[in-house]
Parts: structure tokens; sequence; C-alpha cells
């Protein structure tokens, strides 16, 4: 037997991932953990903890590569009843914390919106994909339904943050599978005009966030004053930033989400606009890659699957970057894969495996 | 083939779709960037200026101490606030005492209170400012204030004061405050409680503010505070509140603590009364006393030479760390203990030829020539010293020991104030172990004799003698003395008792209890007290008593105008009242105040007629020069 070098025994394992996928994914990672250990210089082992989340990462999105996407088909609408079942559990006997009730405990407590960021867009996707040929109207309005109803629970928690972004993912599921242009305009016109209504129904707190958006000065005593801190952190980087371990920790230093949501105002303070532009770009293209294999896809089912997990990651990085940097109004989104958490770098490593399973089987699979 | 051309039509639908996904994250993304080129390339020069002014800074919020109050509610201590002048002398320009003249000219700033600055600053903590004058008028604050600028390292700031609204009343009790020194920061440092104290600057350093500072302190709160380049506030950010200290209700009736230290007058000595059902020590009064208001600041030199160099001692705390022989109010106990050890029935009688001999050595009676035929009763009323001796015989010293301790002589209360003496309570052991010489280890059976009228190695803090009258009092049950009776939180209001239930019984006969009570009664009524207690619209139980301060040898007599002032007896008085239902158990102690029955007895009148009836004393009290009785005279006598 001829003895194989290290390098022959590991690769048919590395093959597993994307290439240029896993390239873009590992520079933004890179990037992110440089930023994680200036950010987190104040918490001990915080950049450990960063390394093994990146590690458990890693190996999610191996497993979820080499699972192929018919495996990810039988799974959908299991996962999807799982997750609704969970979120009634929640409403009927779930765990507030700090005010929220979102958690329920069921051996280990766990989060059940987590489970439905990825389980909406798998239904809807294997939904359309069982109605293939057959899309009319109706189909749309039963996606609807099946899209409301987790978003509306999720909504009551209240977590309006992850009701959005659960929302926003099976609507790219549906945009995607053709929704009629005019239903979107009529959507858009709607929405604006029922803007007054939403407000109404905001709570307080939601209502405090969008003014404060306006006006950060308003509420300095809160989220206000993070917003003052990260703008001040990202426009005195300048064009150049102050470099690496030099951002000053003195405005930083009593928000403590700076290693988490606002982990890119200590990116921009310490590379300045050259770095956002690069880091930018990095997304673009891991954006453009998702893109690429979902217009290559095989079935449906995949088609609409890869296209929303890659526009979740845009809105991600899109929502958590227009935040710190005072755009838009705070919600707790992280920024793709710089964010320290081990849920969010989990989500997001199954994510990026399941594009790869997808542009992996591609050859294996015919509609 | 049509199956064909319908997915890739459904593919090309797709990928059109996707496209304007793609040219929507484009766009919004360009917006990004837009954004970031306002904020980083526009604006880049504003938020460097602000990144560089605005620091945060973490100020503590100083608790407000909690109120001292006595049982009715009356202020004992309470907080006031006022303007201080303060330098840090890090922070000034140029030398001290120039910057303390220059300021002297815009604020008055007397010798004193630069001599109380120097002092404090070599007592400070690491914060390095002390007040340089405190209590700032308006128009001084105003004053200074217009020329801040001209004395970096000099604030005004606004503080919480501490005072004593009563000044001298129970100031024994409440104690006084005083600012943190060197030895006070290390104590902290070494409590875990540090965080607790950032910022604070005063501690309770005697009395009940010292022994409850816990819980008066509080829980200190915090600031977030930005602060500008030049280190003032801008604005907060965000704030914990500080949690007040508790406030403390006291057992303490202020009203019977004023008529006592009023019926003392300039005499020395001590007087607990103590409500017997309770345990709630109603006044502790220690004469002389003194102001704690002094205190707080920081005491003077000059007032402090004067307290502490005085004779008269009066910062010492007499109640507690006072011990003196209790005398004749012994007896009580001793025919007690008879009783229960069933050495005597009340009717056994002795003739009392007025001294009793022993070991070579003439015991005397008081009374030359005795008291003729006396049983129980009178042995008490009319306070036979043979009687006594005899009986004290005859018992033997470790049993009085034992039949004593219960009753907490010789123990300490655990009363909720620091230094309590423990006394001393002879017994066989203890002076095996409080002696090195072997001959004084042992015990000699003479010693027991004077045992018995409460002179020898007896000797009591007045606070146990106090304790004793009232566990007589109320029948044996022990309910632990203390003087504060109830913790009110600050916040919720709600009130906690310190003493809820009694701490034990002593299994005494109730019938001897009652015999024991009704001699006492009479006392007051036909015996040693009859005077004082004449006219009493109640009715009281009560025992005098004298002790020795220097013995008189075997054949001299006692004479009181020929003895220095301080070699006089003590005067001692205890005292319950209404006999049948006690409210209230006292025993007072006036030094060298000669007979009992002259000095002490009349305060206890003064006390318990406030107490019980609500009369205040009409006629001033007795002057020192009016205890000295000329011998001879026709006085009950003891």
């Amino acid at each position: 037997m001829n003895k194989r070098s290290p390098v022959q025994i590991i690769q048919p394992y590395l093959q597993v991932f994307d290439g240029t996928l896993m390239l873009f994914v590992c520079l933004i990672l890179i990037v992110g953990s440089f930023t994680l250990y200036s950010a987190g210089i104040d918490f001990p082992g915080r950049f450990e903890d960063h390394m093994r989340n990146i590690a458990i990462a890693l190996v999610v999105m191996w497993i979820a590569a080499l699972v192929p996407p018919q495996t990810l088909m039988r799974f959908a609408v299991p996962l999807y009843m799982l997750g609704v079942a969970l979120l009634v559990a929640v409403a009927m006997f779930g765990l507030i914390k700090n005010g929220a009730r979102r958690w329920v405990n069921v051996g280990v407590i766990i989060q059940p919106s987590e489970i439905m960021k990825i389980a909406m867009p798998m239904m809807l996707a294997w939904f359309f994909q069982k109605r293939e040929g057959l899309t009319r109207w109706r189909e749309f309005v039963v996606a609807g339904l099946l899209l409301i109803v987790p978003v509306g629970l999720i909504m009551r928690q209240p977590d309006l943050g992850t009701s959005l972004l659960v929302l926003a993912a099976g609507f790219y599921v549906i945009f995607l599978a053709g929704l009629s242009w005019k239903v979107i305009a009529a959507g858009i016109i709607a929405a604006g005009a029922s803007m007054p209504v939403v407000w109404h129904m905001l709570h307080d707190y939601q209502r405090a966030r969008v003014l404060t958006l306006i006006d950060p000065t308003t509420d300095p005593l809160g989220k206000g004053f993070h917003i003052i801190q990260s703008t001040i952190a990202i426009g005195s980087g300048g064009i150049t930033g102050k470099g690496w371990l030099n951002g000053t920790q003195a405005h930083l230093e009593f928000i403590p989400e700076r290693t988490t949501d606002f982990i890119f105002a200590v990116f921009s303070e310490e590379f300045g606009l050259i770095g956002n532009a690069v880091l930018l770009v990095l997304y673009l293209l891991l954006i453009g890659r998702g893109m690429v294999i979902a217009a290559n896809a095989p079935t449906l089912f995949t088609r609409l699957l890869a296209g929303a997990i890659t526009l979740i990651f845009f809105t991600y990085a899109f929502v958590n970057m227009g935040m710190v940097s005072g755009i838009l109004p705070v919600v707790g989104v992280p920024l793709p894969f710089v964010s320290y958490g081990g849920t969010a770098f989990t989500t997001l490593g199954l994510g990026a495996g399941i594009l790869m399973s997808i542009q992996r089987h591609r050859k294996l699979m015919q509609s | 083939m049509t199956e064909l051309k319908d997915t890739e039509r459904e593919v090309h639908q797709f990928r059109v779709r996707l496209s304007v996904a793609g040219v929507v994250v484009f766009i919004l993304f360009a917006c990004l960037l837009s954004r970031f080129v306002w904020l980083q390339v526009y604006k880049h020069k504003d938020y460097v200026a602000q990144a560089e002014d605005n620091r945060i800074s973490v100020v503590p919020i100083v608790p407000n101490r909690g109120l001292i109050l006595d049982r009715n509610g009356v202020v004992l201590a309470r907080n006031y606030s006022a303007y201080t002048l303060e330098i840090t002398p890090s922070k000034i320009n140029g030398n001290l005492d120039d910057l303390i003249d220059e300021l002297a000219t815009i604020v008055d700033i007397q010798p004193r209170d630069r001599k109380r600055f120097k002092k404090l600053q070599e007592e400070s903590r690491n914060l390095g400012s002390s007040p340089i004058r405190v209590r700032l008028s308006d128009e001084e604050v105003a004053r200074f204030s217009a020329q801040r600028y001209r004395f970096p390292g000099v604030e005004i700031q606004a503080r919480l004061f501490r005072q004593y609204p009563l000044g001298a009343v129970a100031s024994h009790v409440i104690g006084y405050i005083g600012r943190i020194n060197a030895r006070d920061e290390a104590e902290i440092e070494d409590s875990e409680d540090a965080t607790n104290y950032r910022g604070t600057e005063h501690i309770g350093k005697e009395g009940i503010e010292k022994s409850y500072e816990t819980q008066l302190h509080g829980t200190t709160g915090y600031e977030e505070v930005e602060v500008s380049a030049g280190g003032r506030p801008v604005r907060t950010l965000s704030r914990t509140p500080a949690v007040p200290g508790d406030n403390l209700i006291l057992s303490i009736d202020i009203g019977l603590q004023k008529v006592v230290e009023q019926a003392f007058g300039n005499r020395r000595g001590a007087l607990i009364a103590i409500e017997p059902a309770t345990g709630d020590i109603l006044a502790y009064v220690s004469m002389p006393n003194f102001d704690p208001n002094l205190f707080v600041e920081g005491i003077d030199q000059q007032n402090w030479d004067a307290l502490n160099n005085s004779p008269d001692h009066p910062l010492l705390n007499r109640p507690l760390s006072g011990a003196y022989p209790p005398g004749s109010t012994y007896k009580p106990f001793m025919a007690l203990a008879a009783l229960e050890l069933g050495r005597r029935k009340p009717s056994d009688a002795i003739a009392d030829p007025g001294f009793f001999n022993f070991g070579g050595h003439k015991f005397r009676d008081d009374k030359e020539g005795g008291h003729g035929i006396v049983d129980m009763y009178k042995s008490i009323v009319q306070s036979c010293d043979t009687y006594y001796y005899i009986l004290a015989n005859e018992l033997g010293v470790d049993a009085i020991h034992d039949f004593m301790k219960p009753f907490g002589f010789g123990q300490k209360t655990g009363i909720d104030l620091r230094f309590e003496r423990t006394g001393v309570l002879p017994s066989t052991a203890w002076k095996a172990e409080s002696y090195k010489r072997p001959e004084q280890k042992r015990w000699y059976a003479g010693e027991t004799i004077s045992l018995g009228i409460g002179q020898g190695y007896n000797s009591f803090t007045p606070l146990q003698m106090a304790n004793a009258v009232a566990i007589l009092a109320n029948n044996g049950v022990v309910m632990k003395p203390h003087l504060v009776k109830t913790i009110e939180d600050a916040l919720t209001h709600k009130r906690t008792l310190t003493v809820p239930k009694e701490s034990y019984r002593i299994p005494l006969k109730q019938e001897n209890i009652d015999v024991i009570k009704h001699a006492m009664v009479g006392v007051t009524k036909e015996g040693t007290s009859a005077r004082a207690f004449a006219g009493a619209e109640y009715v009281s139980a009560g025992k005098t008593g004298t002790a020795q301060v220097i013995g008189i040898k075997q054949n001299e007599k006692y004479n009181a105008k020929n003895m220095l002032d301080r070699h006089l007896d003590h005067a001692l008085y205890t005292a319950f009242a209404p006999a049948d239902n006690p409210r209230i158990a006292l025993a007072v102690i006036v030094e060298n105040g000669g007979f009992g029955a002259q000095s002490a007895a009349p305060i206890a009148r003064a006390a318990l007629d406030y107490y019980l009836l609500g009369k205040l004393p009409a006629v001033k009290p007795a002057d020192k020069a009016l205890d000295k009785v000329p011998a001879g005279q026709d006085e009950v006598v003891e």
C-alpha cells in the first residue's frame, strides 16, 4: 500500500467545501477575528470562545455540505412543524427574560425563533417545489399564510427583530418563486399607507428605537447612547483608520455589545473607510457567489433555498452595518461571520453549508 | 418538449428575479458606502474632536444615611445638606498655603479651619480632597463660583452632614460619625465591603452609629457621567440609584432620658431603665456626657483635650464600661437564692447584734447595735448586713455564683454596643484562673462573707444590675436588653424587631419571687427609700445600695466629712414599677454619691414619676454639696 501524505488524506474531506464560497467566508472570518481580538480585549476568554465558535461553525458547515438537498427536502416539513409547535409552546409556557417570552425548556433551554430562521425558507421552498408548474395566486396565498403564522407568533413574544428576519427570509422565497409584480407594487403601497397603524401597534420601546434613529440625542441613556458612540467611533476612523488595536476604548468602553452587534464600529474605527470598502466588497463577493450557486441550482427547491439564504446573508450584513452607522433603527442583528455569538455562527455556518451542498450535488440531481 | 421549455422558462424567470435582487443589493450597499463616506470623510474632523473630548466616568452616588429615632419618633440623628469648599492638593497650582491665603480673601477661613484641614489631609483617603470650609453660606458659594477659574483643584461640593439635634442627650447611646481615616480605610478594605464605601467620607465611630454602621450606611449607587475635557460633567448617561440606609428606631424614650440626665445635674454616674417584658432599654444615661456634633467634621484640639483629659471622663461609657460593686442592691437576689435553695423560709429570723465574727475578723453592720430581730422582709426593708453575712457564709461562694449567673451578673448581656465589660462574678474557679500566685489562687471562706452584701470581688456593670432587676420584675423570663427596637427599611418602610422573643427562663418559684417583690415594695413604704418615695402615686419596688470605694479600717467610723470626694461611697438604687405589673425596671448609680437613699433614690423617683405619670420635676435636683450627710443625724442609714 502506498503511504499517503497528510494532504492527500485530508483532501477528500476538504473537497466537501465549495472552494470559492469558502474563500470568501474565510477572508471575512479572518478580518472578523482580528477585529474581535481588539474589541474583546477586556473580556477574558472571549477570543478563545470565538475561535471555538468558528470551529463549531466549520464543522456544522461541513456536515451540512455533506447532506444532499433531497434529504433537506425531507426535513423541511417536520422541521417547520416542530418550529411552529415550539413557538406555540413558548406562547403558552415559555420562560420570560428581560420582559420577553422567547425561550422554552424542553430539557435544554432553546429559542424556537432561531429554528424558524432556517425552517421557514426550507418549508416555503419545499412548498413551491411541490406545487411546481401549478403556481397561481392561490399558492401564494397559502405561502403567505405559512409565513404569517410563525411570524405573528414571534412578533407576539415580543421579538420584532427576529420576526422581521423570518418574514424577510420567507418573503425572499416567495419573491423568487414568482410573486406577481403587481402584488409587490400593491404591497409596497399598502405598507406605506399602513405606517400609521403599524406605528400605533408598536411597543413603546420599539417606537423609541425609531425615534432614536432620527435623533439619537433624544435617548442618551439608552440606545441613543450606543448610536452616538458608534458613529463617533466610525467617523473618527477617517479614511485609513486608527490601526489595529488602536481603537480608543474610551467611548466604546461602556458598550458591552462592542463584540457582538456593534463590532462594526470597532472595525470602522480601526480600519477606516478603506477597511469598510474592503469589507463591503468581501460581502458582495460572498453574496455574488451565493447567487451564482442559486442561478445554477438544478431544482426549484434548491434554487429558492439558495437564493433565500444568500439574501439572508445580505440582510444581516446590511441591517447590522446600517444600524451601527445610524441609518437604520437598532435591531439585534449580528454581522455575519464577524460578530461574536455561538448561535448566530451555527446558523450562518449551516446556511453556508447548505449552499455548498446545493453546489456539490448539482450533477447528482435532476428535476 | 414543453416540459423542458417550461423548466427553461422557469429558470429564466428565476434568474431575472435573482438579478433584480442583485441590483437591489448593490444599490443598498452603495448607500451604505456613501453613509461611510459621509461619516468618515466629511464629518471626520467633527467626530475626531468629539472622540477626544468625551469621556465617560463612573461616579458613585453616596446613599443617604439612615436616621436614628427614639421609640416615639423623636429624631436623634439626622442629615442635612450643605456646601463645602474642598481642596485636592494634587490638582492645585503652586503652594498650598498661598492658595489658602488667596481663598481667605473670598471666603472666611479661620485658623481653626486651617488646622483641621491639615489634620484631615494627613489622615485622608486616596480621594485626596478635604474640606477647608464646611457649611458655606449661599453668598460664599456665589462669591467663590464667580472666582472659580482662579483656583484649579478647588471645588464646591454639596454634601450631606450628620446632625444630632438634641446635642449631648443620650450621646453615649447614639455615638457619632466622623471622617474616614487611614485605620477605618484598612478595616473597610478588609471587610469586602470596599465598593460600597466608594465616595463615602464618613463612618460610624462610636455608639449605635458604629454598631449599626452596615444598616445605617445603605448601598452606594452609580452614575455614568459624560465628562468634558475639563473634567466637568456634561450629562448623566445612566443612573443606578443608591439605596438609603435603614432607619433605626431605638427603644429609648427620650423624654425619660432627658429627665434623668437633668436629675443627675453635674454628678457622675449611670442609669439604665429597661422594659421588663421586652428588654427594651428605655433610658441609657451616662453622666457626664458630651456633644457628638463636635466630632462629625473632625473635633478640634481644644475640645478634644477638654473631653479627654477631664477627670470626670465624659467619654467613658459608664453603663457598659464602668464596673462597680452592687452593694446592698444585691441582697434581694441573695434572699431569693436562700428561698430557692431551701435554706431559708421567709419567717426565719436572726437576732442582729450589729456584727458578724468570722475567722478573727469582725464584719460590721452599718447600724451600730444592729437591727434587732430580723426576718427576711426586714432584712431587705431595713437593709440589714448581718443577715446576709450569715447567709453568704452558709451558701458558699460557688452556690452563690451558680444562682446568680443566670441573672446575668458577671456575664456580657450582648447589648448592641461595643466595649461591654464582663465584670466579675466570683467563684473558686474564677479565682484559680485569675490569679498567678498559688496562695492567691485559693478561695478563702472569709472572702465569701462580704459577697452577701454585694462587696468583695463582686463587680458588675450598671447594665448588668438593671438587667438583673428587669429579670426579677419579669418573674425570671429573660429578654435580651437592646437599644435598637426596630429597624425600618428605608424603601419599604417595613419594620423588623431586633429582639422578638425571650432568650431563656430561669426556673423560679413564683411564691418565692412574690416574697422578694413584697419586701422590695416595703423598702419604698417603710424602708430605706420611704423618704424618697413619699407621696408617690404608684406602688414601686426598690432597693438602696451603697458601695464602698475604699475599705474602712476595722475600728474606724465612716465619716463622710473627712473623706476625699472621690473616696466617698457610690450610691446605688434599683427599682421596678408598678410593683404588680412592672412596666419599667431600673438601676442607677451615682459615683461618690454617698448613701443610696440620698443620691440615687431621688433620681429613680424622678424617672418613675415621669415614665408612669408624665410628671416633670418641679424643683431643681439636689446639688453635690447636699450629699454629704452630717453624722449623727436621725436618718435611715445602711
